[in-house]
């Protein structure tokens, strides 16, 4: 991936205005406590909670990025894998087992979507594939409580949360985040290697590019639509299972979406790595700016300000920072 | 056969420029009116005019806001409840701090200063486009809620942060909110209301302005290049927009529920709000109607159908199933239509104009 | 386009359908009707389920056991609104004129519906009993005729929670320098116990830290380690709902803030909410309005008379006992004693909304009536009048074991005095602003 030299440049000021202006507030505000190890603190949580953000967001730029869809059902696809894998676990299943077959169900799931809806709306605008995919969710919600019912649902993967010091007791991290962290980057290298290297990976992205051109080529359309939205629900499966496995598996987890709506139009909806550096880059800031500026204005700013700095960002590259550009012509 | 414009003429730009050109639109809207003026207060019960009708009239107000910024100006937005929040706000702060005022100033003034906070939010819109304006605009619609929630001064510092409409007259001793209106009086009141404002976009959209709106919608290069001014055109239509759903989230808060807190103008309402001129067709004014009424009755109507046709169900399985089939309702209806419901109606009236003849 | 042609139908057969609507199901005269709002579905829905599921089978158990009130039996309907506010006004407006009398009280269990009602139950007629929840200030009678709060409100928790901080510093007057915090759903809800709050820490000289948490709650990482690494306070209150509330716990743990110095109100005290935070929430501790557990002859007859033949409400004979199922009991016993109140005056036939406030108004559920109702001890003993909608607001302190809660303290009384004068000044300006006489009770 090139590194374009504005898009450089902007994350370069974003990184400095992230130490300063914290710095600048604790000098100038009593009640905002600023310490270089607390501030690193905050400031690892952030970018280790950003990563499961763009767990959350790598869903939708998947789909986005192969059909133009943008997809609201994603939060609806981590509850439904959640509760499937939850619901088969209880069921007497073993966890492996149980994995294997949410992920058969997802490409089932995949399969049904692309024959039934969007076979159907080929070449249509935008939105009326969006509004398609707030029907997939409405479905699907009612669905998946039909058949795991509306309970919270306990899964465990035996991370525990008990913090762990480092550097003398003056930064503490949790394992779950490091491990959560960990298992994003994996599956963003894997994904990042698939588009990039493999065959299908190519025809990928050759029909994001243009639908027509790619059919033409003899690229199938509608074995890629599938494919993607299968990967897609795996995504939402990961997701899900470390979101579940920290929220407890339960309705909420759909809402989880919201917050990975700013990570997507920040890291640009089309780019794979944009969802990560997107992901760092909220997480991080929206930490930071609930730390060490909140307490002058009140708190509780964290949902909106997330939105702002995407905002912020999105004045300077419309297209997000790692999505293609948007040329306009007459 | 029943319905053609065959055989009318046109004598003068009036008649040539009227809304409805053809007698047979005459006549179904001036039903459409009296049924809604006269036959449903007469023969429907509190729980259509309370329940229904209300929510119904008032989110179709919405709607059309939406659907200026949306379907008209091309404009993605999802800070719709954010503006009918800082329309409730806004009218609950005018009424409060100024008693004497008449209840439709309020809502204008409610309506005007939405106007501003949209043209506000509006600006990044210069920039930003699609779903990525969509996106962006979600950052209005979480910051207003968190504006009102936060300072006590916007909802005269109670202990909850809910503002409470006080009841105010429309004319001598009629009610229009508070407990002592009756559900009468706020229909009506708000069905003119809403009438009148329905009219109003109509024809702000037949206007040059309109017709700038569409053309930026269309091709907003385009449309610079010939000479319409960005900026101004763009902000004109998040203005309209706003005072629309301004003057929606005044009359939630005051005539339908009375009582609100910020969170009943979250982020979901916006969502809502989206959804209805998707599926009642974008740019078009009867399709916001249509649309409300689909995403707010067919629900309940999902809700009540098992009992009606004598079921017993549970009632969270109902639920379940409601969601189920009221998702699949959407889809059936975008592949069957894509462009809506209103878009449906007039494949409607063309196959009226040349029946009984297949063609 | 056949589909097309389907669809024109569809929407013939919709508005056709819709004509059905209006037909009320018209119901046996002499059967009471009882309307129950709950949410089975949507995110609150795991403390929706076992509350809706006390609820109903208290109503069950007195229609199977004893043929309903007085000989009335009772003709219970639930209408299901997934915790959202129009969906809840919607079912209110469905159901208030079912029946031969109508909707004798509603009971929203959610804080939007309580201020979407608040005006219609006014023009209604039909009380609004909150128990412990909605408007605090309701518990003034005189500006608030139609609403009742029992058994506790959020001002008395906060007031209790304060209370039982100081117990532990042994006295209030050790709470001086002392540093308290609140970590709240930013809403109408969570912002009810800052007033409260707030006048009490300018009081005993301690230092309030409020921690908003934006809705639903699924994030809470920077506010705990405001909490946990740099202000460090002696207690942490939370008014918390759903998810937000196992969540905080879990945060909690990650950032080594003692459990044991963590207080939740009662919404945030159902198993739901420990739960799935695991092991993280041994320790943690909750204020409830009722006790806990399935060891009450009330619970011994819901299962002797339903659960033992198969008429139970709740899928998992274990959801008995469970905190949120004891409160929908409790609810459906304040709305039921109060029916018997009113039958007493009026008849035994069935009773209407305004009876049904008479009979609030001078509710008095006595030590002895919960023991013949078999839930002595589990539930306070209630009395109401006519200016007071609260009661004495006791509340019980509970602490989680990792199987259940357990009480660890006798009921706490708030500081009713000072409360009272919150009540009715809050409820003044409310009337004030709405142009409502007080009513007179003297």
């Amino acid at each position: 991936m090139k590194l374009e030299r504005d898009v450089f440049f902007i994350i370069l000021t974003s990184l400095i205005l992230m130490v300063f202006i914290p710095w600048i507030a604790g000098q100038l505000s009593e009640d905002i406590f600023f310490e270089w190890p607390f501030f690193f603190e905050v400031a690892i949580a952030g970018l280790l909670s950003g990563v499961m953000y763009s767990l959350v967001a790598l869903g939708f730029v998947l789909i986005f990025k192969a059909s133009g869809v943008f997809n609201f059902a994603q939060g609806a696809i981590v509850l439904f894998a959640a509760l499937t894998l939850v619901g088969f676990n209880e069921m007497g299943l073993p966890m492996w087992a149980a994995v294997i077959v949410t992920i058969l169900i997802m490409i089932l799931l995949a399969i049904v979507i692309e024959r039934v809806v969007l076979s159907h709306l080929v070449n249509q605008e935008h939105i009326v594939l969006f509004m398609a995919t707030i029907g997939i969710a409405y479905f699907l919600d009612g669905f998946g409580q039909i058949i795991w019912g509306s309970e919270v649902k306990i899964l465990d993967i035996g991370i525990s949360e008990t913090p762990r010091f480092y550097f003398d007791g003056a930064i503490l991290i949790n394992d779950f985040d490091l491990i959560a962290a960990l298992v994003a980057g994996s599956l963003v290298s894997v994904l990042a290697i698939f588009f990039q290297y493999t065959r299908i990976g190519r025809a990928l992205r050759a029909v994001a590019d243009d639908h027509q051109a790619a059919l033409s080529v003899g690229i199938p359309l509608r074995h890629i639509w599938t494919i993607v939205w299968a990967v897609a629900g795996m995504v939402g499966l990961v997701a899900g299972i470390m979101w579940g496995s920290k929220l407890g598996v339960q309705f909420s987890l759909s809402l989880i979406a919201l917050k990975a709506l700013p990570v997507l139009i920040l890291g640009g909806f089309t780019s794979v790595p944009g969802a990560i550096i997107g992901g760092l880059i909220i997480g991080a800031g929206e930490k930071l700016a609930e730390v060490f500026i909140a307490p002058m204005i009140g708190g509780g700013i964290e949902d909106w300000f997330a939105y702002m700095l995407a905002l912020a960002f999105l004045v300077f590259r419309p297209q997000g920072l790692f999505g293609e550009k948007i040329i306009e012509r007459v | 056969m029943f319905y053609r414009e065959a055989g009318e003429f046109k004598t003068s730009y009036r008649s040539d420029q009227a809304i409805l050109t053809i007698p047979q639109d005459r006549w179904f809207m001036a039903t459409i009116l009296i049924i809604a003026f006269v036959v449903i207060p007469i023969f429907f019960n509190e729980y259509w005019l309370g329940a229904i009708m209300l929510p119904f009239l008032i989110l179709a107000l919405a709607a059309i806001g939406l659907n200026i910024l949306t379907g008209y100006a091309g404009q993605l937005s999802l800070g719709t409840g954010g503006f009918m929040a800082t329309g409730a706000f806004a009218a609950y702060k005018l009424a409060t701090s100024f008693p004497d005022m008449h209840i439709l100033l309020v809502i204008l003034v409610a309506g005007f200063i939405t106007a501003a906070v949209g043209i506000l939010f509006g600006i990044p819109s210069l920039r930003i486009k699609g779903f990525y304006l969509a996106v962006a605009t979600l950052a209005s619609q979480f910051f207003l809620i968190w504006l009102f929630n936060k300072f006590g001064w916007f909802t005269n510092y109670s202990a909850s942060g809910v503002i409470s409409a006080p009841p105010m007259t429309l004319i001598g001793d009629i009610y229009v909110t508070g407990t002592k209106a009756t559900l009468l009086a706020k229909y009506l009141f708000t069905l003119s209301l809403v009438v009148l404002l329905a009219l109003v976009a109509k024809n702000l959209i037949r206007s040059n302005i309109g017709r700038e709106w569409m053309a930026i919608r269309d091709m907003d290069i385009a449309a610079e290049i010939i000479g319409i001014p960005m900026l101004a055109t763009k902000l004109k239509a998040f203005a309209v927009s706003s005072f629309y759903c301004g003057i929606a989230g005044a009359l939630w808060a005051f005539i339908y529920t009375g009582s609100v807190e910020p969170l009943a103008f979250d982020v979901n309402r916006s969502f809502q709000i989206l959804f209805m001129i998707i599926i009642g067709g974008l740019g078009s004014i009867s399709g916001s109607f249509l649309g409300a009424a689909f995403i707010i009755l067919l629900p309940i109507f999902l809700n009540r159908a098992p009992s009606l046709i004598g079921l017993s169900l549970p009632v969270d399985l109902i639920s379940h199933i409601e969601f189920m089939v009221f998702g699949a309702l959407i889809i059936f209806f975008l592949i069957v239509e894509p462009h809506g419901l209103a878009r449906l109606w007039q494949i409607m009236k063309e196959k009226l104009r040349l029946w009984p003849f297949p063609y | 386009m056949k589909l097309k042609h389907l669809s024109t139908g569809l929407i013939a057969a919709t508005l056709a359908a819709s004509s059905l609507f209006a037909s009320n199901v018209a119901m046996a005269a002499d059967s009471q009707f009882v309307g129950a709002l709950v949410y089975r579905t949507g995110p609150y829905a795991p403390a929706g389920i076992p509350y809706a599921d006390g609820f109903s089978d208290y109503i069950n158990l007195l229609n199977t056991r004893d043929g309903g009130i007085n000989g009335v039996m009772l003709d219970l309907e639930e209408c299901d609104f997934g915790y959202n506010t129009d969906k809840g006004v919607e079912c209110y407006e469905r159901m208030k004129n079912n029946g031969s009398t109508g909707m004798p009280a509603v009971m929203p269990l959610s804080t939007g519906v309580t201020y979407a009602l608040l005006d219609r139950v006014v023009a209604d007629k039909i009380p609004l009993i909150t128990s412990g929840y909605g408007r605090a200030d309701g518990a003034d009678g005189t500006v608030f005729p139609w609403v009742f709060v029992p058994p506790a409100t959020y001002w008395g928790g906060a007031d209790i929670a304060i209370n039982y901080v100081a117990g532990e510093y042994g006295g209030y007057g050790n709470l001086k320098g002392k540093k308290i915090a609140l970590v709240y759903h930013d809403s109408a809800y969570g912002k009810e116990p800052i007033r409260t709050l707030e006048t009490l820490a300018a009081q005993h000289g301690f230092k309030l830290s409020l921690f908003p948490v934006p809705h639903p709650g699924l994030e809470q990482k920077s506010t705990w380690l405001k909490i946990g690494r740099q202000l460090r306070p002696d207690y942490v209150l939370m008014w918390g709902w759903g998810v937000m509330n196992s969540t905080a716990i879990k945060e909690a743990a990650a950032v080594n803030y003692p459990r044991d110095k963590f207080i939740g109100i009662w919404w945030s005290g159902n198993e739901p909410d420990v739960v799935p935070a695991g092991d993280a929430a041994i320790g943690y501790k909750a204020m409830q309005f009722n006790s806990v557990g399935s060891n009450y002859g009330v619970h011994k007859a819901i299962k002797k008379h339903l659960y033992a033949k198969g008429n139970g409400s709740a899928k998992n004979e274990a959801t008995v006992g469970q905190v949120a199922y004891n409160r929908g009991v409790q609810t459906a016993l304040i709305l039921t004693e109060a029916m018997r109140g009113a039958m007493a005056e009026f008849g035994d036939e069935p009773v209407t909304g305004e009876q049904m406030q008479w009979a609030l108004d001078r509710l008095d559920i006595s030590k002895d009536r919960m023991k013949a109702l078999g839930a002595d001890g589990l539930y306070d003993p209630i009395k109401l009048s006519c200016s007071d909608h609260a009661g004495k607001g006791r509340v019980k302190m509970t602490q989680w074991d990792g199987e259940s809660f357990k009480a660890i303290s006798d009921w706490i009384q708030p500081n009713n005095k000072l409360l009272r004068k919150l009540y009715t000044e809050s409820a003044a300006q409310y009337a004030k602003e709405k142009n409502i006489t007080p009513r007179d009770c003297n």
